[in-house]
């Protein structure tokens, strides 16, 4: 067994000096206790983990230590070395690092300390962060990406070797995404270099804190975990369910019906923040708003779609009061605080019970003082869970993704930066990079595979040793074999994969892609989305309708349109599936009919015919109907996994139906079901044993048949091409000319291509499965629900449509299913073609 | 002018400048008249050009092409092959090819009158390898050559451009290689494993086609599918 330093707090307590009691009694304020008592654990030398809710004084409770150690340190004297950067703090978000800086200099002024403090981001010019190298600050406030790139710099060592203290900011939305392992893997790289570094967590609440702690302390012994400050949460927020006088609808996510409510209320308060589950969301309730905005208020657009500037001029608005409201996304997520928010609506299902915390978090950042939300259901199955979300909010039941072991990809990524620092011996790395939660359980033989990936991309073919990235010197250790890696590193450093994005730019009407340069750019647009367009069509886009006119190279040509109906863009990006904990809510809601007195009217009603004519399904059954429409026969399931869960069930599905003779021709996935149809009666199948349910649910359908649809899926190949970025065989960009999107995606599908059929086992691939079965395929969750219902399918087979069915088979047609059929599609085009020829059309 | 479209064992016939010509769902263009077969941009050692670089492709690229090389071959069993420029990715390409694969190269060519026209990737004849290397050459009515002329422009089949055609249906689209024509000239699709397309649609094809005759014969999973270039989408 390996000793622990064993970490007390100060005996004598926290050593809070003189000059902050001061400016704290100035303000007529104490320190809080939990300020105190993490000071007083980073006194004792341990890290910390601090959960608490916004407006809890978070950040000068991380940043405490720092500051009081920083006092006690005293000036530089003159001739004396630099000191190097003493605190580094990381956050999620470019403007958190700008905000903090405004927020810190108030006390750090107020008190008089000796302390610099400076950003570092991807905006910081490269004067500024050539000169902060070569000096210093004592508060480096910056990114994960930087991070990464400050430590694969040959003078790495040095430029960290003054370091104390690492404060990591909103760890809980970093923990859970690739970022998050970059980060890991530069923290256990910064503590390799300073062995006494401490790490002070900030975080909201979470349901597993444990992970959290695991993250900030090495894992050596595994296991191990950083201290643990909780505080309660603050005033209870006020939330209600908007209770519409209009019918709500069966299906659909615009809430459209409900505008003119929401702009009552909107009228009723200083500033209200409403906040959408998708940018296309945004778009329309924008437009719907000033459609009705008879007294003009001042209503405004925020998401990441538009372009910079005109982000930034509503920021700056916001800050200064000058606006009613603002339709934003998930682009002001995070724990910023803008403005006097006195309302904070939230329209569509709010998906995540954390998401929705943080989100109400947003209004009125005084802690002692209740926020206040109005959530707004699109459809009656979001009512549902609109109650579960507020039940669990009260309950303090918070969910976070579960952490997810570190990806290869990123791995590799960081093998390449250390080799880019200095020469490293693999040995030592493995050792060091284990030390890190999300890698403590990484093989020695997928670790050694990486670095030969690294090396010569990891073929079992050997062709290229001659043209190594990295090599074994002599002693064994691993260098870059040229400068020119190092400089391929920097420019492809970081885990943000976009999609590919076209510039939306304005043209007069008419002008097409061939007319003269243009005019203004008004943000970018995934480029699948405008691929699915026609010339001529509309859609709504910073919040006007346009018309779709052409795409001539990495631009979109648009032109205004006349009338205001559009054809609304369908951004991928913005859609969450419904979290494994509210979709147990929402079970367990429509299985207590005693529950139902919290719905509204129309929604309990409907429950109780549902129940009536068909079935409501106990709380770990699945219920399955079946019945005949028009030509069709249909089949609906009710799981309430998630949209990506259902996705991947349906592939799966329509697969063991086709092989059982019941031909199915499509199938349709939502939040809460699946419903597929076909030429055969699935009902009678089940009943006869042709084909039971019981056999088509069968978890061995995560076999074979998952493999097999997986080798073929556009989403395996999407996922190939992000991983294949970070690790690097695909560079993001040349020095000086930056790939476009399009440019990208085809060489990386057509390695994808290569790489299945001549080496399907490469760590590459293997990293794009594993990811896939998280990620887009949520083969996790759809696994657990299929040994959850294991003999507890109800089937019920129907002579017509329940209505339960109705949301669902309103989505037919709406959704088309991303199939393997582009060699039917191409026949259908080229028969048209034959047909003409022949005179039949 | 209209196209006769007739389609046999997945391959479609076309004419071109009045030569009859059979577009193979590999990407390869057979000329029965003359038992020539003519295949472009086959981007050999496409990989390891990306490798010297310090980017690690798959090294499996140019075994794929020759695969398909030899299976195009042994179906037509040309007595010439015309390769119509880029055969290598770059001008080390034929000198850096490991030997086995120059092996399977040659076991290819062997017996057959080979033709190596050069491109702006490789200008040189190949290091190493036999067959005739010369900038253009005239079969028939047809003129051979890697680059387009500027403009319209008679019985000319050319490469370099690697074209694509796209089709969108109900919000779904379909990207694949084509052969491009409009009867007078025809561009062929790029044959290697790991070259991308550029969209007919796109202002390098503007002026080179008569855009009423246009159609593209896009490249299916074993057949050739002839579209109308009014049916064809940009991007």
């Amino acid at each position: 067994m390996t000793d622990q330093p064993a970490f007390s707090p100060d005996p004598a307590g926290p050593r809070l000096p003189e000059p902050f009691l001061r400016w704290f009694a100035e303000r007529g304020w104490a320190p809080r206790a939990h300020q105190l008592d993490l000071l007083a654990l980073a006194q004792g030398g341990a890290s910390v983990l601090l959960i608490a809710p916004t407006g809890a004084g978070k950040t000068l409770a991380g940043f405490l230590p720092s500051l009081v150690d920083l006092a006690l340190r005293g000036k530089r004297r003159p001739g004396e070395a630099q000191r190097g950067v003493h605190t580094l703090y990381i956050s999620p978000l470019k403007a958190l690092a700008v905000d903090i800086e405004r927020n810190l200099t108030k006390p750090v002024e107020g008190i008089g300390l000796p302390v610099t403090m400076e950003t570092r981001t991807g905006d910081t010019p490269a004067h500024k962060r050539q000169r902060q190298k070569l000096s210093p600050p004592d508060i480096l406030l910056t990114t994960p990406e930087q991070l990464a790139l400050l430590i694969a710099s040959k003078d790495a060592a040095r430029f960290f070797s003054g370091l104390r203290y690492v404060v990591l900011d909103e760890l809980h939305s970093l923990v859970t995404s690739k970022r998050g392992h970059l980060l890991s893997l530069g923290l256990a790289r910064l503590r390799a270099l300073v062995p006494g570094l401490q790490s002070i967590g900030l975080s909201a609440t979470v349901a597993e804190p444990d992970a959290l702690r695991r993250w900030l302390v090495p894992q050596n012994p595994p296991g191990a975990m950083a201290d643990l400050i909780t505080v309660a949460g603050g005033a209870k927020p006020q939330i209600s369910i908007l209770e519409s006088r209009e019918r709500v609808p069966w299906a659909g996510h615009s809430a459209r019906h409900a505008m003119p409510e929401v702009y009552e209320e909107i009228r009723k308060h200083k500033t209200t923040l409403l906040f959408v589950n998708t940018r296309s969301q945004a778009e329309l309730l924008f437009q719907e708003l000033w459609r009705i905005n008879e007294d003009n208020l001042p209503i405004a657009l925020h998401h990441g779609s538009l372009d910079v500037a005109q982000r930034r001029r509503v920021e700056k608005a916001m800050e200064s009061n000058a606006l009613r409201a603002i339709v934003a996304t998930s682009t002001l997520d995070l724990g910023i605080d803008w403005g006097d928010v006195d309302l904070v609506v939230h329209v569509g299902a709010p998906k995540g019970a954390s998401r929705l915390a943080q989100r109400i978090g947003r209004s009125n950042h005084r802690m002692d003082e209740p926020s206040k939300a109005i959530l707004v259901p699109a459809n009656r199955f979001e009512v549902m869970e609109c109650r579960a979300a507020i039940e669990a909010n009260y309950l303090g039941a918070q969910d976070t993704p579960p952490l997810l072991d570190g990806a290869l990809d990123v791995l590799a990524q960081h093998v390449l930066g250390c080799a880019c620092a200095e020469p490293f011996a693999a040995d030592a790395l493995y050792d060091e990079v284990r030390t890190a939660a999300p890698y403590a359980l990484l093989d020695r033989e997928i670790f050694d595979r990486i670095v030969q990936f690294v090396a010569t991309g990891g073929y079992a073919l050997k062709t290229y040793e001659r043209y190594a990235r990295i090599r074994q010197t002599k002693e064994g250790l691993w260098r870059v074999s040229h400068p020119r890696v190092a400089q391929q590193y920097r420019l492809n450093v970081g885990t943000i994969i976009e999609a590919p994005m076209l510039n939306v730019r304005y043209v007069r009407s008419g002008r097409g892609s061939a007319g003269g340069r243009g005019g203004a750019v008004l943000g970018k647009v995934e480029e699948y989305f405008l691929e699915t367009l026609a010339p001529g069509d509309t859609f709504m886009f910073s919040g006007r309708v346009l018309r779709f006119e052409g795409i001539r190279e990495s631009e979109a040509f648009v032109s205004n349109a006349a009338g205001t109906d559009a054809m609304v863009p369908s951004y991928a990006g913005g859609k969450f599936p419904l979290s494994t904990y509210l979709a147990e809510q929402v079970r367990a809601m429509l299985a207590d009919p005693a529950r139902w007195q919290a719905l509204p009217d129309q929604v309990s009603d409907w429950l109780r015919l549902q129940r009536d004519v068909s079935a409501l399904p106990k709380r770990d059954q699945l219920l399955v109907e079946t019945f005949p429409r028009g030509q069709r026969f249909y089949m609906v399931a009710y799981p309430f996994e998630g949209r990506l869960a259902h996705q991947t069930l349906g592939m799966l599905l329509t697969r063991r139906l086709e092989r059982a003779g019941a031909r199915p021709l499509g199938f349709v996935a939502s939040d809460y079901a699946l419903a597929i149809w076909g030429l055969s009666d699935m009902g009678a199948m089940a009943t006869s044993g042709a084909a039971p349910l019981a056999a088509l649910f069968d978890e061995d359908m995560l076999g074979d048949d998952l493999d097999a649809w997986l080798a073929e899926s556009w989403l395996l190949k999407r996922t190939f091409r992000n991983c294949a970025v970070i690790a690097g065989l695909i560079e993001k960009r040349y020095p000086g000319q930056e790939k476009t999107g399009r440019q990208v995606t085809v060489s990386a599908d057509l390695i994808y291509d290569v790489l299945r059929s001549h080496e399907p086992d490469h760590i590459l691939m293997q990293a794009t499965r594993a990811d896939a079965a998280t990620g887009l395929l949520d083969v996790a969750r759809l696994s657990d629900m299929l040994s959850r219902i294991k003999g507890r399918i109800r089937h019920k087979a129907l002579d017509r449509i329940s209505p339960l069915a109705v949301p669902i088979m309103l989505e037919i047609g709406k959704e088309s299913v991303n199939g393997e059929t582009s060699d039917m599609l191409l026949a259908e085009v080229a028969d048209e073609l034959i047909e003409e020829a022949a005179g039949q059309r | 002018m209209t196209i006769a479209t007739r389609i046999e064992g997945g391959a479609a016939y076309v004419s071109v400048a009045g030569e009859a010509a059979l577009c193979d769902p590999a990407g390869a263009l057979f000329l029965p008249a003359h038992g020539l077969l003519v295949v472009s941009d086959l981007h050999l050692e496409k990989g390891a050009a990306f490798a010297r670089r310090g980017v690690m492709m798959p090294p499996y690229d140019t075994a794929a092409t020759l695969d398909r090389l030899a299976r195009v071959v042994e179906a037509y069993d040309p007595a010439a092959v015309i390769s119509l420029g880029d055969s290598f990715h770059d001008v080390v390409g034929a000198r850096h090819m490991p030997e086995p694969f120059r092996q399977r190269l040659g076991a290819i060519m062997s017996g057959r009158d080979w033709f190596w026209i050069v491109g702006n990737h490789d200008p040189e004849p190949p290091a190493g390898l036999p067959g005739r290397t010369v900038s253009e050459i005239a079969v028939g009515n047809l003129l051979f050559r890697h680059e387009p002329a500027a403009r319209a422009c008679d019985g000319e089949v050319a490469g370099h451009l690697h074209p694509g055609a796209r089709i969108v249906r109900r919000g779904r689209s379909v990207r694949r290689p084509c052969f491009a024509t409009d009867g007078r000239r025809l561009v062929m699709p790029a044959f290697g494993a790991l070259t991308g397309v550029l969209n007919v649609r796109d202002r390098a094809f503007l002026r080179l086609f008569e855009w009423n005759a246009f159609r593209a014969y896009m490249l299916g999973t074993g057949k050739v599918y002839p579209v109308d270039g009014k049916m064809l989408s940009p991007g």
